[in-house]
């Protein structure tokens, strides 16, 4: 239990220094940025008294090192600063915009899990089967699908021809949860659907790869059901490259929130990026980066944290 | 009337390949019965394995086909469903194998794997099952079983995870334990260890046992009758005494003349060749006496006072403590010990792949101990170094030819066309021949691939060379051979070895002198007579009490063997080893004084 408790501070000591890097760079990248942020987002009709008012408001006329002690003070306070355009503090944007992005993810990763483990389990227990050969095609071919239009071709059908879902769209800010999440349904399947196949490519290879280990025979040998030796002796011990490409899918969906809420006209945090970055919203950016980048490094952490509930000899 | 657990008829077993179904094992017939082992013997190849794995049905069902019959108490198994196969395995026979280290699964407890059995056959709840694998657990004697039962298999060593292996295929008490070279991968003390335990354990449960080896010394000391195999095919069975002491077929006589066996170098005072023995005949010819080493010579290599430390967060491995030793051209030193005695971390000191922490090690006058890259280079030049694995040490990409001419290339020695008639020599020097050299190391047997590992160690004409259980994973026929091999290039090219080795009988017929290692530290140095006929330190002595004699008359002839855990050279931080004190017992012969 020791082991365990210190393995969890090194890991929590990694991750704030990570955090602090993540930071740091976010700061510097917008001050790095070519030209003086007020004046490109204000454009080219701006008076040098608006620049310089907003300069003030941004706080961009303080020493870089104060700045920096101010950014890095109002995010331990949990304050991301105030958004230019929306008139309201970022956090209270992202906040606002959380809750599709957030459904979206999970349900794109519990479908594309609930299809890969089974698929990618059965394909490696029948190894050249046709079935196999089949599994193997198919995923080469999903993952080289875009998820939009994968999720624009699921619109056509099963919007537009049968409609049975909506095309696009939250709902109004009055509509009842079960509605959105009817909203939800053909994006997470469209991702779902792309990210299950990487996914069970590698349940497949991991699979493959215990199977032909020693302890499987043995427990063959001990008389044990075919179902056993495979769900219990080999699947544990297929599992850790299986977490990993798990956890590597959730970040590459949050990352890539961006392009599928766009596609599906979601109101979450993606769609807030690129309205501000089409608006030049600086502190809205930067916000978003910062719990993008926070997200990453939190699945990361539960993943090693997984790691060792899985396999004992991690602990050391 | 005995009971016959086992009887084996007309059983042939083929693998599907690409030109259809091809026989692996072909008519093998035998029978155990209760209380009785009987040993399949045979080189790697031979079937021994297939045979066991088809009697338990464990052959891939679409790649495997057997025919004959397989009768277990009369039932025959061919015929046996899937699920009645399920309660077989496990259940009426155990079976453990050769690989303890990865024949457990990493990640459950040793607790649930042994009370697994129980649960699937004995009908146990998991509570009741524990508290019967915790009784196994002392039955096959685990020290501190109690507080083990929830650990995992890596904290346990090759013994003690064999031991937890053989809880497991008892637990459901067989009337047949298939063991699968059970011993193999085990140091010789520990071997002795769990061959007693079997036998006890056999003796208790009038058990038939069907033990698979390879090395004769097992079979005289475990079975009552033996199966000889050979490339698929039953050669001869019979009891083991008269296996041994007149065996019919010609390639039983050929195996028992190749088996290294303990005492049979008299007073000779070098090495001693293995016996050339005639395929044709079985009939074997005793090797010559090789040539002693002039005890003037200028030591070609010294070590002093070597240490070798490695830093963990728990504490420091003392791998390789205060060892020091001198070589002689045309002389084999052997590094004698088990698993884990710093052995092999000594040679690779020596070649600096690893970095001594104290100490000096001076080959031909040079001091490498903190030689820079170039004086390393040439040092190479000197020394080369032969590795255990000849399936792991070669490219598989590269051409024989090409790996035994690349470092001659790589020193700038020859152009690439001498260096191809180099190779062509090289290959004729080693047994092979020069035609081969455009070939892949697949197309080569695990004997042959030693031979080029030889070869391309000769290759910079080194002054010595650093064999690391060269010999060790080599078939006992092989075996002999590649050590003929590396003293007939000994006496030619006056090469001095370093001679690592766990296996007694072969470091007592190629050394000249020998150093047995314990936990980091010499315990005992001398000429190769000294140290075995007169061994002063009480791990030496048990060190060769280990070793099983290929001699079924002497069985029992052992003493009884501790069952412990082997120690750790693993030190808090901050320990300061005791200085050891030597004692010269005959000119050479040095054992170290206990603490």
């Amino acid at each position: 239990m020791v082991r365990i408790a210190q393995a969890l501070l090194k890991r929590l000591g990694g991750m704030a220094i990570v955090l602090a890097l993540v930071v740091t760079v976010v700061f510097v990248i917008v001050r790095v940025t070519p030209g003086d942020p007020a004046a490109v987002m204000l454009g080219s009709d701006a008076t040098p008294e608006d620049i310089a008012q907003l300069r003030t408001k941004m706080g961009l006329d303080a020493p870089l090192i104060a700045q920096y002690g101010q950014f890095v003070l109002g995010i331990l306070k949990g304050d991301l600063g105030q958004s230019i355009f929306l008139d309201q503090p970022v956090t209270t944007a992202l906040a606002a915009r959380a809750e599709p992005t957030f459904f979206l993810t999970l349900f794109s990763i519990l479908i594309a899990v609930a299809i890969a483990l089974p698929v990618g389990i059965f394909s490696a227990v029948k190894r050249g089967t046709l079935f196999d050969q089949v599994v193997v095609t198919l995923t080469m071919v999903a993952a080289s699908v875009p998820s939009f239009w994968l999720g624009l071709i699921l619109i056509q059908v099963f919007a537009v021809g049968q409609g049975w879902f909506p095309a696009s769209g939250y709902g109004g800010p009055d509509t009842s949860f079960l509605e959105r999440l009817h909203h939800l349904v053909l994006p997470a399947v469209a991702l779902g659907i792309v990210n299950s196949a990487l996914i069970t490519r590698f349940t497949r290879a991991a699979m493959l790869d215990v199977l032909g280990d020693d302890y499987v025979r043995t427990a063959r040998a001990k008389g044990a059901s075919e179902r056993r030796v495979i769900l219990k002796h080999a699947l544990k011990n297929a599992l850790i490259p299986i977490i990993t490409v798990i956890g590597l899918s959730i970040a590459m969906l949050v990352a890539g929130a961006v392009v599928t809420e766009t596609v599906f006209g979601l109101p979450g945090v993606g769609n807030l990026v690129v309205s501000a970055v089409l608006r030049r919203d600086y502190p809205v950016i930067q916000g978003a980066l910062l719990v993008v980048a926070a997200i990453y490094v939190l699945i990361n952490f539960i993943v090693d944290m997984l790691y060792i509930l899985v396999d004992p000899r991690v602990r050391l | 009337m005995t009971d016959t657990v086992l009887s084996v008829e007309n059983l042939t077993t083929s693998f599907k390949t690409a030109d259809g179904w091809r026989a692996v094992i072909r008519n093998i017939n035998l029978t155990v019965d209760a209380g009785e082992t009987v040993a399949i013997v045979g080189e790697s190849g031979s079937g021994k394995s297939v045979t066991a794995l088809s009697t338990m049905r464990l052959l891939p069902p679409g790649r495997a086909r057997c025919e004959g019959r397989i009768l277990l108490e009369g039932r025959d198994l061919l015929q046996a469903s899937e699920a009645e196969m399920r309660a077989v395995r496990g259940g009426v026979i155990g079976m453990i194998f050769q690989e303890p280290m990865t024949s457990l699964n990493p990640v459950f407890t040793i607790g649930n794997q042994i009370a697994e059995a129980l649960v699937l056959h004995r009908d146990l709840s998991w509570k009741a099952a524990e508290a019967e694998a915790l009784r196994l657990m002392e039955r096959v004697r685990i020290p501190a079983a109690k507080s083990r039962l929830h650990e995992y298999p890596h904290k346990f060593s090759g013994g003690m995870r064999q031991r937890v292996m053989i809880a497991m295929a008892l637990a459901c008490r067989p009337k047949l334990l298939i063991a699968d070279e059970p011993t193999t991968a085990l140091d010789v003390t520990v071997q002795a260890e769990i061959l007693h335990l079997l036998r006890e354990l056999q003796r208790e449960e009038n058990m038939g046992v069907l033990f698979i080896t390879h090395d004769m010394g097992v079979v005289a000391e475990v079975a009552d009758r033996t199966v000889v195999m050979f490339r698929g095919d039953m050669i001869e069975t019979g009891p083991t005494q008269e296996i041994f002491a007149a065996p019919k077929a010609i390639y039983t006589k050929a195996l028992l003349a190749s088996i290294p066996r303990l005492g049979t170098m008299g007073d000779a005072a070098a090495p001693r060749r293995f016996p050339d023995v005639d395929p044709a005949t079985g009939f074997a010819t005793d090797g010559r006496v090789t040539q002693p080493v002039s005890a003037d010579a200028k030591p070609i290599l010294t070590v002093d006072k070597l240490s070798v430390r490695f830093a963990l967060p728990q504490g420091q491995i003392h791998a390789v403590e205060d060892v020091s030793f001198d070589l002689r051209p045309g002389e084999t030193l052997s590094l004698v010990g088990e698993s884990g005695c710093g052995k092999s971390t000594t040679g690779r000191a020596i070649m600096r792949l690893v970095d001594p922490s104290a100490g000096s090690v001076v080959i031909d006058g040079q001091d490498v101990t903190k030689a820079g890259s170039g004086v390393l280079r040439a040092m190479r030049r000197t020394s080369q170094m032969i590795f255990q694995d000849p399936f792991a040490s070669l490219n598989p990409r590269i051409t024989i030819g090409s790996a035994i001419a690349e470092p001659m290339l790589a020193h700038g020695l020859l152009g690439r066309r001498e260096a191809k008639e180099r190779v062509a020599e090289l290959l004729e020097q080693v047994g092979l021949s020069g035609t081969m050299a455009g070939r892949h190391p697949h197309e080569f047997s695990g004997g042959q691939r030693q031979r080029i590992s030889i070869a391309r160690a000769l290759a910079l004409q080194p002054k010595f060379i650093v064999a690391d259980e060269a010999v060790s994973a080599l078939d006992v026929t092989v075996k002999a051979q590649v050590s003929n091999l590396l003293l007939d290039l000994q006496e030619k090219h006056r090469l001095a070895y370093l001679f690592i080795s766990h296996d007694m009988a072969v470091v007592e017929r190629v050394s000249h002198r020998v150093a047995v290692m314990f936990l980091g530290e010499i315990v005992e140095i001398g000429p190769r007579a000294a140290i075995f006929d007169n061994p002063q330190h009480a791990y030496t002595r048990r060190l060769i009490a280990a070793v099983p004699m290929p001699d079924p008359t002497r069985r029992g002839h052992q003493p009884p063997p501790l069952n412990e855990e082997i120690k750790s050279p693993l030190r808090p931080h901050g320990y300061v080893p005791p200085k050891r004190a030597y004692r010269e017992v005959s000119p050479g012969h040095f054992v170290q004084e206990a603490a």
